[in-house]
């Protein structure tokens, strides 16, 4: 299997790794006492890491390309069609219904409140990705300021919480519907632009917020933040801490059903496809008679109104905010549940969402090699997924003649 | 796609399977004592946030050398926050779920903030070597929190005093970094500086931290005609800014807080710091311990500590000394001991108000003299 | 008046720094159209590993010249060899991929490589030795203009009209501008394209380097998070000049420098980046592709 050249390649490759880390990774020097520690040991491990995986890296390139050349044949990739079969099936899907519900109404009374924790701030993200999804992944514009409006929900129930003691509930929307209108603030000025110009602009616009908060002290109560935000209540009922958990839990699963929903629903509308058609060929599109300017509004407002309404329950569950919850990290965190999961697949969001969020946590148990190997991790799935875990199924309509047909 | 449902499978799956693989911890005090170590272990404020979990390392080796406290073994809960709220929280959470028993930490004051309550629901001590937002004591709304590190007010109050006392300046601008640390402090000064009637505030700004250049705001401060700069922040801007003074030959006194009052600045700006004043604990070199703890850490991490690395270091000591006095981790139990008896630390000998605020950790006013500060 | 002309020196000053990052940045946009978030930890990379050759150079014995040059040398060397490595590992296998893969891919890159050297060297600011010391002719006018200011300044000139001149007249500069056009044709008429989107890799990052080293000098401190901001604004800078175009991207530059100088100076540095970002929304609503960017023809 592996043959002599595979070896030799691999030396050669760790070889340039020890040359590449060399300075940063052997030599550590203290310019004021002048004292310069040489680290040899490291490029042992240098040479023997990348030796390794090099190995590995290739036996994956080399699978990835025979699942390429398979996929030809085959019109799917292993795993999608699994799910996507699974769910084609009413019998199965049902009974995975009912599975999941139950598993996840027993999830809080059986995992500690740690685990119900994260696994609530893991559905925010959902409903976060399933929101910026409606904006890059059908309507096919990037954003990279999205958390500018997620910055506009929390902001929006603290301040109207803090002043006027105004309760989660009556907020909830009031931040969703704020945060729409921002969207489309922003959205009637730039939306001529395309492409990275529109993302660099939404950038901007995402640190043009973030900084008014941070300045604004007299507004925002700036960098210091607001604290002490009500959590929601339940039906006028105070919960105590744990049990305020695990109904903010519940509270998510609920929304994070209702946004799946209205997700799936708006997919299909007139709408979605407007938007799915916009993505493709603008021109094609409005020469078809779609109205450019709304539909890509919408798709922004609708966007912000889904970060707008996480960020109120952003606000309630931390029951602190301040500005440096919203940099450009954040965005940058929720762009990417996005293209990992799969641009435009609401399974492939979802799973996004649940592995970028909950895996920081489950690698605490790396320590300080946690960012590292996050940023590894992201990396590896790009290159070895681009299309993300679950691509999106396109509604195709195939006539297949005879097996043999020409390829492109 | 006509699929509803299947994304919360996936998530009970996914969580179901990691949590196998992570068992959650027994919640029984066992035959080790936890204490959990709050902070940015990662991202931009890492450099605030490892220098503690240096501290608390030594300090745990060294008793546990000793056979532990009353005979148990300290162990370590190391965990990132990043000074995020949001993370804090989950740190909280997680700290709590594991069976912390007290708590190092909250580098951050708004970290700090929003973790606070999940600790106070479980009535655990936390006692922080950095966070200096007043609230966080003088509220009194955290009664579990406690800290080794005077309040920002408290040294403003002093840097204000001793620009208008000492050095007898009445145009005074005020610079900050827009952290809450620093804006903090800024805002204090701010206010002292006015309530005074003595001096002027010719200018209050925000420089943006991690920014390339620095000139725009130096020739501000120069326009402003300011005779002295009081500076709200950390050491990497002050040490920027400082330089840059030099540079645009600049020359009004640099007057700043506890996050400059740090070795690093001086070894960043070099022969442009000298001269700055910075507030900051009492001078503690002298200490015998805290000799040796700086001793202690250069032989073990080969390096010299970083910020808040003495204060993390007493607070390690304070919170351990209070466990073996009064036998137990209960938040009553160790409260009465933090603020009856005087534990000896690098700080110099502490005991805590019913705030929970060191006493005895005094500040005074250090100037750059040949490349040390020198307690004036 | 004088102290319009300090802010202005200010804020130029400012904008040739960017422009040394932003060089990176619009060179990778225009050939393979992909926003390079790992460009400011190549930057930051070689600020680190100038300053680390400089120290053990200088504990050698070396003199100040020589230290500059070396560092120099070995920043250019090693930040090359980081952006060749980069390109080969997170973007050439995505060659093909949806637009936005490799963009995500360069995210995860830059969160690597800052906790690669958070964790090989220290989280703690680093003293940055001056390595470009003060002139003697300078001096009377060192308040308005500093001696690094000026060398920055000259670099950021000479970089501009070379990478000009590279890319209009020599044969590797035309493959450039052909890869970038359309590849596909490019590949057709015998062009190794491959290799010249290596090359422009190797070149982006060698200016990174060059930026990494002048900065670093400038601010006198270097610390593993200085690329992401440094980063965003050289970004922001290449964007403003019309992403892809080499004097663009310096012009952007200058004009958030000064924009951002000014609006310190006049207004407040509280708001400094609110007025860069809404200079670069209001310019691109009435130029939607940048300063001196080609507005692309859209054909049915």
């Amino acid at each position: 299997m592996i043959t002599f050249e595979e070896i030799k390649r691999s030396l050669l490759i760790s070889l340039w790794f020890v040359f590449l880390t060399f300075p940063i990774m052997v030599i550590r020097v203290n310019s004021i006492e002048k004292i310069v520690e040489w680290r040899w040991m490291n490029i042992l491990y240098v040479a023997v890491g990348s030796f390794v995986l090099s190995m590995v890296f290739r036996y994956f390139m080399k699978r990835k390309e025979m699942q390429a050349g398979a996929k030809d044949d085959d019109q799917d990739t292993l795993g999608q069609s699994f799910v996507h079969k699974i769910l084609s099936i009413p019998k199965y899907r049902n009974m995975l219904y009912g599975g999941i519900l139950i598993i996840a109404t027993v999830y809080p009374f059986v995992f500690s409140t740690y685990q119900i924790n994260i696994m609530t701030t893991a559905l925010m993200y959902v409903v976060l990705g399933l929101g910026l999804n409606i904006v890059v992944g059908l309507a096919g514009l990037l954003d990279l300021g999205y958390v500018a409006f997620y910055a506009v929900g929390a902001y929006t129930y603290a301040l109207l919480n803090h002043h006027f003691g105004l309760g989660f509930w009556i907020v909830l929307p009031i931040g969703g519907l704020l945060a729409a209108f921002f969207g489309i603030l922003l959205g009637i000025p730039v939306l001529r632009l395309r492409g990275d110009y529109l993302a660099i602009v939404t950038l901007g616009f995402g640190e043009i917020i973030r900084l008014i908060l941070e300045n604004w002290g007299e507004f925002s109560q700036g960098p210091s933040g607001i604290s002490n935000i009500s959590r929601p209540s339940l039906f006028g009922l105070d919960l105590p801490l744990e049990q305020a958990i695990i109904y903010l839990y519940f509270l998510m699963i609920l929304l994070v059903i209702f946004t799946i929903f209205f997700v799936n629903r708006l997919q299909d509308s007139r709408l979605g496809r407007a938007w799915i058609a916009l993505r493709e060929d603008e021109i094609a599109c409005q020469a078809m008679g779609i109205d450019k300017m709304k539909t890509k509004l919408v798709a922004f407002s609708l966007g912000a109104f889904w970060a707008g309404i996480i960020g109120v329950v952003f606000a309630a569950k931390t029951t602190f905010i301040n500005p440096a919850s919203f940099t450009f990290l954040e965005s940058a965190i929720i762009l990417s549940i996005v293209v990992l999961g799969g641009m435009g697949s609401i399974i492939g969001v979802i799973i996004g969402a649940l592995v970028l969020i909950l895996m920081p946590e489950y690698l605490r148990a790396l320590s300080e090699y946690r960012m590292l190997a996050f940023g590894a991790i992201l990396v590896c799935m790009m290159v070895f997924r681009p299309e993300g875990i679950i691509s999106s199924v396109r509604r195709t309509y195939t006539y297949k003649p005879q097996k043999n047909s020409n390829r492109s | 796609m006509r699929v509803m449902l299947n994304g919360k499978f996936v998530a009970a799956v996914a969580g179901l399977m990691m949590a196998v693989a992570v068992p959650v911890s027994a919640f029984a005090a066992g035959d080790t004592i936890k204490i959990g170590v709050a902070g940015p272990h990662s991202g931009d404020l890492a450099s605030y946030g490892l220098p503690s979990v240096n501290a608390a390392k030594l300090v745990a080796d060294q008793i546990n050398a000793k056979g532990g406290i009353n005979g148990k073994k300290i162990e370590l809960l190391i965990e990132d926050d990043v000074c995020k709220p949001e993370v804090a929280t989950n740190t909280a959470t997680k700290l709590v779920s594991d069976g912390a028993q007290v708590v190092l930490g909250g580098i951050c004051s708004g970290a700090t903030k929003a973790a606070l309550p999940i600790y106070m629901d479980a009535g655990l001590l936390v006692m922080s070597p950095s966070a200096t937002n007043p609230p966080l004591t003088q509220s009194g709304e955290y009664k579990n929190f406690f800290r080794t590190i005077a309040p920002d007010d408290a040294q403003a109050q002093l840097d204000v005093d001793f620009a208008i006392g000492k050095l007898g300046y009445n145009k005074i601008a005020v610079v900050h970094d827009k952290g809450d640390y620093g804006k903090g402090f800024a805002e204090f000064a701010k206010k002292f500086l006015e309530d005074s009637g003595k001096a002027e505030v010719v200018l209050f700004e925000g420089v943006t931290p991690g920014a390339v250049d620095y000139s725009a705001i130096v020739q501000k401060i120069k326009q402003s005609g300011a005779q002295a700069v009081i500076f709200g922040g950390y050491h990497p801007e002050a040490s920027k800014i400082i330089s840059m003074m030099k540079k645009k030959r600049l020359e009004v006194d640099f007057i700043s807080d506890d996050g400059v009052k740090d070795i690093t600045f001086i070894k960043v700006a070099g022969d442009s710091a000298e001269g700055a004043y910075a507030s900051g604990p009492k001078d503690t070199s002298n200490n015998p311990l805290s000799i040796a703890a700086v001793e202690l850490h250069k032989k073990t991490f080969g390096s010299d500590p970083g910020a808040f690395f003495e204060n993390a270091y007493s607070a390690m000591l304070a919170m351990t000394n209070a466990i073996e006095k009064a036998g137990s981790t209960d938040l009553a139990a160790l409260k009465k001991v933090l603020q009856s008896e005087k534990v000896e630390t690098p700080l110099g000998a502490i005991s805590f108000d019913q705030k929970g605020d060191a006493i005895g950790v005094g500040f005074s006013v250090y100037q750059v003299k040949n490349g040390a500060f020198v307690e004036l | 008046m004088d102290y319009f002309i300090e802010l202005f020196f200010s804020g130029l000053t400012r904008g040739a720094i960017y422009a040394l990052i932003a060089l990176g940045y619009t060179m990778v946009y225009g050939i393979i159209g992909l926003i390079n978030f790992a460009h400011g930890e190549i930057y930051m990379i070689g600020a680190f590993t100038a300053f680390i050759i400089a120290t053990v150079l200088s504990i050698l014995g070396f003199p100040a010249i020589a230290i500059f040059v070396l560092a120099g040398f070995a920043a250019v060397i090693w930040s090359a060899s980081y952006g060749y490595t980069i390109e080969k590992i997170a973007y050439k296998p995505l060659r093909h991929a949806p637009r936005l893969s490799p963009l995500i891919s360069a995210i995860g890159m830059s969160i690597f490589l800052q906790n690669y050297v958070l964790l090989a060297q220290t989280s703690d600011f680093l003293p940055f030795p001056g390595l470009i010391k003060d002139f003697q002719f300078m001096e009377p006018i060192a308040h308005i203009v500093g001696s690094t200011d000026l060398v920055i300044l000259v670099t950021t000139t000479v970089v501009m009209i070379l990478l000009t001149c590279l890319i209009k007249y020599t044969r590797i500069g035309k493959a450039m501008r052909a890869t970038s056009q359309d590849r596909m044709m490019a590949r057709l008429v015998g062009i190794n394209v491959n290799r010249i989107i290596s090359v422009t890799f190797v070149i982006g990052s060698a200016l990174a380097a060059i930026g990494g080293l002048l900065i670093a000098s400038h601010i006198g401190q270097i610390n593993f998070y200085i690329g992401f901001i440094a980063g965003i604004k050289a970004f922001t800078a290449a964007v403003l000049g019309g992403i892809g175009s080499i004097p663009g991207a310096v012009l952007g530059s200058v004009v958030l420098g000064l924009t951002e100088s000014f609006a310190t100076g006049y207004v407040s540095s509280d708001y400094e980046d609110v007025f860069a970002f809404s200079l670069l929304v209001l310019i691109l609503i009435f130029k939607p592709s940048g300063l001196l960017g080609k507005a692309d023809t859209q054909k049915v």
